[in-house]
């Protein structure tokens, strides 16, 4: 039968009594989890916030038709010529290639598809933007764009105009904000672009978009599937990309694989697409864990110091306990609760710090041209990282508490009362 | 009369530094209501024995029994609720702990005993000090009290389980005569008033002549009871 009431009495007059050390003890636990909470969160804010920027831009699977040389020439189906060992040298491909086959068709199956949230067509053109004598290389992406904004993030990449200006205008552009500096150019102004045959068409500026990116924005701008389709003199199923969000992420590499068999086009899954990205994301986190751990570590060091002082001059304390009817079990709960309030109290009080810090680096302003949308830290405020904060709290005081009360449980009462 | 407190062939051995018998066949018993004393020069072995009929010690030969229950064999667990329950300990240092108050160091035992509510404690602890002339030290810091007085204190605690022998080594060793007159009247009045049973070393040979027996020690022997 353990009585708590008492051993907690205990427990709390030792660390009322020795307030200094109790304070201290508890400011390592405070100061390792405070700043796990602010480093975690702040971390995995900014994790998040590179992850939106490219990855929101980044389809779940984009399927598109790669430029390459057939694999079956006409050779390989004459039969005279078969089981022989056949060299054609300078192999070209195709041009056609690059539009995407039964492209409408394809729309239709996915957008039936159950984990398929959407899916959109779209035609990237090479063209040549044109103002007074300035010549610019770059592309122009035709896309449907209300399905685009419900899709993607690019809403938050308009960074002038609006979505709808453009779908109500056969002629607007969403020009990249790179390409209207250059240009000396802004929202109403009109852009000739040039074809790479060297027809040329005028387009008015309905808004200016800017991903963040600078390679995308000097070079790119966008405008409705119709009007690229207008200015390539191609029909309506001519689309050269096709961007598929799905409900569940997961999927997208088996999906991306059966769509490229299915389909006979080239599929890419969101995880290929960025694999160096998460690379960064997972150091990132690394760092993150291995400098808290480290924090805690040092102030597990210091409770497992504290208490073994505090056992050495309870010597006497424990041993009136023992001759009194106290068990070593219930001295050892006397020393493990002192840890353990010392890890509670640090612990919450930590995160409370990490909560408060969060909060400042949260309202501090971070104004970047890169990244329109953000204005100040990102911070991510998972109730998860407080769980964990809260029990790494608690299992680093319970192992440092655990070896000095063990051996306060051990002391001899007869040795200490001997004076020996 | 029956026994409260016996020991049969008690033998205890030193390993360190070198192999020493410290007890050698210690047999005797204490009456219920008894009042012994044990005396004997110095390292005859008095503490030795004192701490095994405590029960604190446990590394011996031969048995002990309380109540005629033998404790010999048993677990440290068990043994922390007998001497909890059954035998009060005052010691030569009046050792109490210094950061608690006087009335808290008394109730200790009892709240870990957990037999009575915590009003019922704090009662029965201020009527032993009350007993002991010590009442009105109850909410004094233990740190901050004399000697004499940490005394009386530790002999209420030592009493506040009602147990059925208390124990002594050498309680009024670190005191003046007034105040070893003082300890001894309580003892007797105990004794008589509630019929207690005490077992107390002594080097005071006036304090042992007027308890009911003298157990004489010699090289860790008895050798008159
Ligand atoms: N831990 C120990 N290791 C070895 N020998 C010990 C130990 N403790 C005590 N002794 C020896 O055992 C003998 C008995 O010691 P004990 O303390 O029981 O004597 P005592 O009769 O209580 O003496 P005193 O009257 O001075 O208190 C002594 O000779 C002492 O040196
Ligand atoms: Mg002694």
């Amino acid at each position: 039968m353990i009585n708590w009431k008492v051993i907690l009495g205990i427990a709390k007059t030792h660390l009322l009594s020795k307030m200094k050390s109790t304070v201290t003890a508890t400011l390592g636990v405070t100061f390792g989890i405070g700043a796990y909470i602010t480093l975690v969160s702040f971390m995995t804010g900014l994790n998040a916030m590179l992850d939106d920027l490219v990855l929101n831009q980044t389809p779940h699977i984009h399927l598109y038709n790669e430029i390459r040389p057939s694999e079956n020439q006409p050779i390989d189906l004459f039969d005279e010529f078969k089981g022989t060992f056949n060299v054609v040298n300078s192999i070209k491909p195709k041009q056609s290639q690059k539009k995407i086959h039964n492209a409408l068709p394809i729309l239709d199956y996915l957008k039936n598809h159950t984990n398929v949230k959407g899916a959109t067509p779209q035609l990237r053109a090479q063209i040549f933007y044109l103002s007074g004598n300035i010549e610019l290389g770059g592309n122009l992406v035709g896309v449907d764009i209300m399905e685009e904004v419900r899709l993607s993030n690019i809403q938050d990449n308009i960074v002038e105009g609006s979505p709808e200006a453009l779908k109500n205008n056969d002629n607007g552009i969403l020009l990249g904000a790179g390409l209207a500096k250059k240009m000396s150019l802004k929202v109403g102004d009109r852009v000739q672009v040039s074809t790479v045959e060297g027809n040329i068409f005028p387009l008015k500026i309905v808004g200016i978009y800017q991903s963040g990116i600078a390679e995308i924005d000097n070079v790119q701008s966008f405008t409705n599937l119709k009007t690229v389709q207008r200015i390539l003199g191609e029909a309506e199923n001519y689309v050269t990309d096709i961007n598929i969000k799905l409900f569940k992420i997961d999927g997208a590499e088996a999906m991306a694989r059966r769509l490229e068999k299915q389909f006979e086009t080239k599929a890419v899954d969101i995880n290929e697409a960025n694999a160096q990205f998460e690379t960064g994301s997972n150091i990132r986190n690394m760092i993150t864990y291995a400098v808290s751990i480290t924090l805690l570590i040092v102030a597990g060091f210091g409770i497992y110091n504290i208490l073994n002082m505090l056992i050495y001059e309870k010597m006497k304390d424990i041993a009136i306990l023992k001759a009194t009817g106290f068990s070593g079990k219930d001295v050892q709960l006397v020393f493990m609760s002192q840890a353990m309030i010392i890890g509670f109290v640090g612990g919450i009080l930590g995160l409370l710090i990490g909560f408060i810090l969060s909060n400042v680096i949260d309202q501090t302003p971070f104004e970047t041209e890169a990244l329109p949308t953000i204005t100040t830290f990102p911070v991510n405020y998972n109730v998860a990282y407080y769980i964990i904060g809260i029990t790494f709290a608690l299992v680093s005081t319970f192992v440092a508490g655990y070896l000095p009360s063990n051996r306060a449980k051990k002391i001899d009462p007869v040795k200490i009362i001997r004076g020996t | 009369m029956s026994l409260v407190l016996e020991a049969k062939n008690i033998n205890k051995h030193f390993h360190q530094p070198k192999d020493f018998h410290v007890l050698k066949n210690i047999s005797f018993g204490v009456k219920e209501g008894e009042f012994a004393s044990i005396m004997g020069k110095s390292g005859s072995g008095k503490s030795t024995l004192l701490y095994i009929l405590s029960t604190m010690d446990t590394d011996y030969d031969g048995e002990l029994y309380l109540n005629n229950e033998l404790v010999t064999g048993k677990s440290h667990q068990q043994l922390s609720r007998i001497r909890n329950e059954s035998i009060g300990f005052v010691f030569q240092f009046h050792y109490l702990l210094s950061e608690f108050s006087v009335v808290e160091n008394v109730m200790l035992p009892a709240k870990k005993l957990g037999k009575k509510s915590i009003a019922e404690i704090e009662h029965d602890a201020h009527q032993k000090l009350a007993m002991l002339h010590i009442e009105h030290l109850a909410h004094q810091k233990a740190s901050r009290i004399s000697g004499g007085e940490k005394q009386r204190v530790a002999i209420a605690r030592a009493l506040i389980n009602d147990p059925a022998i208390l124990m002594g080594d050498e309680p009024t060793g670190n005191l003046d005569s007034h105040n070893s007159e003082n300890v001894f009247t309580i003892f007797k009045r105990l004794k008589e008033e509630q019929g207690l049973s005490l077992l107390v070393v002594t080097h005071d040979e006036d304090f042992a002549k007027r308890t009911d027996r003298i157990i004489e020690m010699e090289d860790g022997a008895i050798v008159k009871h």
